[in-house]
């Protein structure tokens, strides 16, 4: 966990130093092309690169704020979400971090989670309203566990930074993009440059640079978030101990077809399943997929509580069908509120694996 | 002159080693002290929680006297148990656990009970206090056994045993327990 940790912050620093070069190079490139000259190209290139520090520096203290703001997500009490306040407290305790970490809601139904902040102080779960009705305790429970490992993991720096940064770099390269059609207006004055041919290649490599940049930078949140996603499933069982409430969580997630209206393409990576939901549901993860998929993850989960897939009805949906049951017979209603002998589960958790935490 | 160079090299990486297994041990039982006053937080708050359930539930139990009476008394036990050391402390907070249990078993047969709200966010609160209490006992063993392997287990058992480091005693779990009162409340 410690190399995840020291990866994540090795990471962090990586991404902010190459998105600050990217974007000086992106500014030289814009700068060469439409004001002209080298002199144009190193004048963008400063600005650009204070830009891109600055930006950067702000996405590391309050990138968090920011994708919060974005999603919608406004901050619950223990008053309000007794339930889910409890439950963030609970693997709180298990992860041993120092303090809970914050919790917000995201007013909308598709279930879905996101964990974001700098590090475990300063950190925050979102869960959607659809999330908080949908799911039973344990589900609950195994959705605030794998979230709780992206903050313990320091997945959650990493992640907010590349939203925060390739959310930029989107931007810029779509404004100069936009720029380019209205014709390179200020070449003509450059001066600088009197061969029209040298400000014709620049022009391409600018608008090269524009294309590839935004591409190199999403191909990064893509590779990144696939192989955190199974991660956070092995670390967060090794919270609760509970693989099958997970596993739950998931087949419920996967089972709701709604899109999340909130997410964007520069948050998406943070949630815990794909927000922005294909059509069909694919056994292979494709290059630009920010998930690995949803039943793959279920099926490794299930295997790590030794059952099958039948287990995966839910805690609350099977009480309620017993209770159904039980209601139509005349039978007293005692029986439906058991509810973890109403749902199939393993007798013996396997042992986690035997890394000792913290 | 060239054998003392060396010999004062080895002694000071030898110095930078022992410091380090040191200094690793005494946070290994920092940390095992704070999980420890973890679990000691939340049982202090399973005490305070359980008179207020108490007070709720017994109105509606008036033939049920004997379940809460257990409680009461589980839980008077359990504070007294309270400075006994880690494995009394477990045997009595597994009584009450054990007792609450039955509590809210009794629970489910008092329909007007179980659709009272202060009955609903107790029991929530209590669950979670339950909950809490085992995931710090978790946290709490693993720290224990890192801390304790790292005693035993050379070559940090010398400077261990050099500063009187002495193991702990596990938190232990009852018997079959991953789920402690399981009160579906949905």
């Amino acid at each position: 966990m410690y190399e995840q940790i020291r990866s994540n912050r090795r990471a962090s620093w990586l991404l902010m130093g190459s998105v600050v070069a990217l974007l000086a190079a992106l500014g030289f490139a814009i700068g060469a092309a439409v004001i002209g000259g080298l002199s144009g190209g190193i004048g963008l290139l400063g600005v650009f690169g204070v830009v891109a520090i600055a930006w950067s520096i702000l996405g590391y203290y309050s990138g968090d704020k920011m994708v919060l703001a974005v999603s919608g997500a406004h901050q619950a009490t223990h008053e309000s979400e007794p339930q889910l306040f409890n439950v963030v407290e609970e693997m709180t305790i298990a992860a041993g971090l120092p303090n809970a970490p914050a919790v917000y809601v995201i007013e909308e139904a598709a279930p879905n989670a996101f964990a974001t902040g700098r590090d475990p102080r300063h950190a925050s779960i979102a869960v959607t309203r659809g999330m908080v009705q949908m799911l039973d305790r344990e589900e609950l429970q195994g959705v605030v566990a794998h979230e709780m490992s992206h903050i313990r993991n320091y997945d959650i720096r990493f992640a907010t930074l590349v939203g925060i940064l390739v959310g930029m770099i989107a931007l810029v390269a779509d404004f100069f993009l936009r720029m380019s059609f209205w014709g390179g207006f200020g070449r003509r004055r450059g001066g600088g440059d009197s061969s029209g041919n040298a400000g014709a290649i620049l022009m391409v490599v600018a608008v090269v640079l524009a294309i590839v940049a935004p591409m190199a930078a999403y191909s990064v949140q893509f590779a990144i978030s696939r192989r955190r996603e199974y991660l956070a499933d092995a670390s967060g069982v090794e919270l609760t101990r509970n693989p099958l409430g997970l596993a739950r969580a998931l087949n419920d997630i996967a089972a709701d077809a709604r899109p999340l209206s909130h997410a964007n393409r520069a948050t998406a990576h943070l949630y815990i399943a794909n927000p922005i939901k294909n059509k069909k549901t694919k056994e292979v993860s494709g290059v630009f997929d920010t998930h690995p998929p949803i039943q793959k993850r279920i099926a490794l989960l299930l295997e790590m509580a030794h059952v099958g897939p039948e287990a995966l009805v839910s805690g609350r949906r099977a009480a309620a069908v017993a209770a159904a049951a039980g209601a139509a017979a005349g039978l007293p209603r005692a029986a439906g509120a058991s509810g973890p002998a109403a749902a199939p589960r393993p007798h013996d958790p396997p042992p986690p694996p035997a890394v000792p935490p913290a | 002159m060239i054998a003392v160079i060396i010999i004062i090299v080895i002694l000071v990486v030898l110095g930078i080693i022992f410091a380090g297994m040191y200094n690793s041990l005494v946070g290994r039982r920092n940390q095992v002290d704070n999980s420890w006053s973890q679990i000691e937080v939340q049982l202090k708050r399973r005490h305070d929680l359980i008179p207020n359930l108490v007070e709720v539930v017994k109105d509606y139990m008036s033939y049920e006297q004997e379940t809460l009476t257990k409680v009461t008394e589980a839980r008077a036990a359990a504070i007294n148990a309270g400075s006994q050391g880690p494995q009394a402390q477990a045997q009595a907070e597994n009584m009450l656990t054990e007792s609450l249990k039955s509590l809210f078993a009794v629970v489910e047969n008092y329909p007007d009970l179980k659709a009272n709200q202060n009955v609903l966010s107790l029991q929530e609160e209590l669950t979670a206090t339950e909950n809490k209490i085992s995931f710090a006992r978790q946290f709490y063993n693993d720290s224990v056994l890192t801390y304790n392997n790292k005693i035993q287990m050379f070559p940090s058992n010398v400077i261990a045993g050099m500063f009187n480091f002495t193991t702990r005693q596990f938190f232990e779990a009852p018997e079959g327990d991953r789920e402690v009162p399981k009160v579906d409340l949905r």
